[in-house]
């Protein structure tokens, strides 16, 4: 019987009132995004994001509770634009969407950090054991992507070094059940044929590094044939999560059906990008559509993800999918 | 195709034109808000207030009246009252369009939000959306008036698409509404017109739905009126020459900000619309020097002829101090009115715009 979990990769929307409370207290230019030596008063703010983002998800029921990263000013490539060794540059591009980063421009050695685990350590004292943690990172193949590399000189020696670093985050984690790796640049900007290896390795470096449940994320449509299997095979994930919103999901479909998969599985079911909230009887539909397509017998898990982060949404919007990720596995019950 | 644009300039020539030669200045057309206009904008959403919404169209007349003034002692052949009376390109105009709603601000980038509508079932016009305020400034300028108007593949794209089987069919709904608004505009006298699509240059691909839309915006417009469409800074060579096919009598563009490296881009093959190019930077706050933009000026004159260049900032010049706004439209006045003489004179060749 395959277990059914209501859960997100996080990166949600602030919260109306803090939108503006800490604009005002940080102000709108490059120069005052977050460098990860934030002043006491926005660090208090950000606690109270982070207790909203709790309540709700535990509101909503979802199976996983994660931080929400509110405090990810660039999206997933947070984790290096606070660090020590990286300068930031120019305000770029994140993804096909009219949302923008900025670039990091990882300068010197990659050593520990801890951002994330301190963000985790206050997520687990406000969860206060009322459902498991959920902890996210993003995958050091789309992070190396999205970052500029002026330090260790080659992509496969740039990507293994940010495996190394997010592995030692992830050995500071507090206890979690699940680790989502965010991987959108696996779909929009692929490894070169037969440079796949050097992408699943830098994956099993970071999965390698924790018991939990591993979710490797991806986004913005199917994933090609070839890397797809390598990551079925390589990638160390006990669940690939797919997108089954944007793009042809007959590919991901053939891939399943071709390729096997992964002993877990994540599909990403609700719109991240788009304000019209699925009904959980739909959200089920999908979760059986797909699995029935599917010759295996089972699985040990279906993740019921949204096909994106969820920032890209108004705080209502994304308050509504959590309820209908949630509502959709007790359909299924 | 490119419209008739010869057959529409020579009624913004002002009739005390001091050279032959004529170069149309104009403005992208957002200007800074002066800070009192942003106050009051505030106060009227305060319940402890007595200033209403009377009062606060007072202040927009106001600061529209101010702002239209500025721009004509600036110098400029054309002007817009600075769109004082908007807040942002596609909540301004979501606001007036049946079939939008708005859920709350979404993040653009860093603490920067924006109040990104939903579209929720097929849209409609309902009232006019610009008539009011082209007929306002249009009584208190002595220039013409021009009317930027955000284009529908901005209006579509930027905004989440909750009814439509596809964003493109959005897109040329939206079409058929500009089309409306800009009959009335007509009607109402306005000759000047400016499409503006900022969400091209993200997504370049999608040229042809652009020119699928301008098609019906442009669908009984008569020649005597300019259509003008303004893309901001991106890779201007993914979209041109199809930019030649596009029913308009001028391209506004944004080239001042990459030092003018893509003009090449537009002379092979031959610019077919009047060219408007931006020839002050709308990102950087300082003042170009009247010579430097008269180097920028000269850019143009390599794509099209005199008679076919339109010179004006970048871009929208909102977001800077607004002496410094002024200052570098009054530059580029200055610097227009004297490469116009330098033509006249055969000083400037305008064959090799770039010798001396």
């Amino acid at each position: 019987m395959t277990e059914r979990v209501a859960a997100t990769p996080g990166l949600y929307p602030l919260p109306d009132w803090a939108k503006e409370t800490l604009s005002d207290l940080k102000g709108h230019q490059k120069g005052d995004l977050l460098s990860g030596d934030e002043s006491e008063a926005i660090v208090e703010e950000y606690a109270e994001v982070r207790a909203e983002y709790v309540t709700d998800q535990l509101d909503a029921g979802l199976d996983r509770v994660v931080e929400g990263q509110g405090r990810w000013d660039d999206m997933i490539a947070h984790p290096l634009t606070v660090h020590e060794s990286v300068e930031t540059g120019g305000i770029v591009r994140y993804y096909d969407n009219n949302n923008f980063y900025r670039d990091p421009r990882v300068v010197a050695d990659l050593d520990f950090s801890g951002d994330v685990a301190r963000e985790l350590e206050a997520a687990t004292d406000l969860i206060d054991g009322d459902a498991p943690l959920a902890a996210t990172l993003p995958g050091p193949y789309s992070l190396a992507d999205l970052a500029s590399d002026e330090h260790y000189g080659d992509e496969a020696a740039f990507q293994a070094a940010i495996a190394e670093f997010l592995a030692g985050e992830v050995e500071a984690f507090p206890a979690h059940e699940t680790l989502f790796l965010v991987e959108p640049s696996l779909v929009t900007n692929p490894p070169a044929e037969g440079a796949e290896s050097t992408a699943t390795d830098a994956i099993a470096t970071v999965a390698d590094a924790t018991d939990a449940d591993v979710v490797v994320q991806t986004s913005y449509g199917a994933l090609g044939e070839k890397l797809y299997a390598h990551l079925v095979d390589e990638a160390g994930a006990d669940a690939l999560g797919l997108d089954l919103v944007a793009g042809d999901r007959d590919d991901t479909v053939y891939n399943v059906q071709e390729f096997g998969a992964t002993d877990s599985l994540a599909l990403g079911l609700v719109d991240g990008q788009n304000t019209l909230v699925e009904e959980p009887e739909t959200v089920a539909e999908r979760v059986e559509w797909f699995e029935s397509q599917i010759p295996a017998e089972g699985f040990d898990r279906t993740y019921l993800t949204p096909n994106t982060e969820l920032f890209y949404l108004p705080a209502n919007k994304y308050r509504a999918k959590l309820h209908a990720l949630a509502a959709a596995t007790e359909v299924l019950d | 195709m490119v419209r008739n644009p010869e057959a529409n300039r020579d009624q913004f020539r002002p009739a005390d034109h001091p050279n032959d030669a004529f170069l149309l200045t104009t403005v992208v057309g957002s200007y800074p808000k002066p800070k009192w206009l942003n106050r009051a904008d505030e106060l009227v959403d305060d319940p402890d207030s007595k200033f209403d919404a009377g009062d606060l169209e007072e202040a927009h007349d106001d600061a529209c009246r101010l702002i239209t003034h500025e721009h004509e002692r600036a110098g400029l052949d054309t002007v817009v009252d600075g769109e004082m009376r908007r807040n942002e390109m596609v909540e301004f105009f979501a606001d007036r369009i049946d079939g939008y709603e708005f859920n709350g601000p979404v993040k653009v980038w860093g603490h920067n939000y924006f109040d990104k509508p939903s579209v929720v079932e097929e849209v409609a016009y309902d009232e006019p959306w610009l008539v009011d305020e082209f007929e306002f400034t249009s009584n208190v300028a002595e220039r013409p008036v021009k009317v930027p108007i955000t284009g529908p593949y901005t209006l579509g794209f930027w905004a989440f698409n909750e009814a439509y089987p596809s964003t493109e069919e959005l897109v040329y709904d939206l079409a058929d509404l500009v089309n409306e608004e800009v009959e009335k505009l007509v009607e109402a006298g306005a000759r000047y017109i400016q499409i503006d699509e900022p969400a091209l240059a993200t997504t370049p691909e999608d040229h042809a739905i652009v020119g699928e839309a301008l098609e019906r915006i442009v669908s009984g417009i008569d020649e005597e009126v300019r259509i003008g469409l303004h893309v901001c800074y991106g890779d201007y060579s993914r979209i041109y020459p199809e930019i030649n096919d596009y029913p308009i009598d001028e391209f506004d563009v944004e080239l001042c900000n990459g030092d003018f490296e893509q003009i090449p881009t537009f002379t092979d093959p031959e610019f077919e619309p009047d060219l408007a190019l931006g020839v002050v930077d709308a990102h950087t706050a300082e003042i170009e020097p009247v010579e430097e933009i008269k180097e920028n000026v000269r850019q143009g004159l390599r794509v099209v002829p005199p008679e076919k260049l339109t010179v004006s900032p970048d871009c929208g010049l909102k977001l800077l101090p607004r002496e410094i706004a002024y200052g570098k439209m009054e530059n580029l006045v200055t610097a227009v009115r004297e490469v116009e003489a330098e033509i006249d004179s055969g000083e400037i060749d305008v064959e090799n715009p770039l010798d001396d």
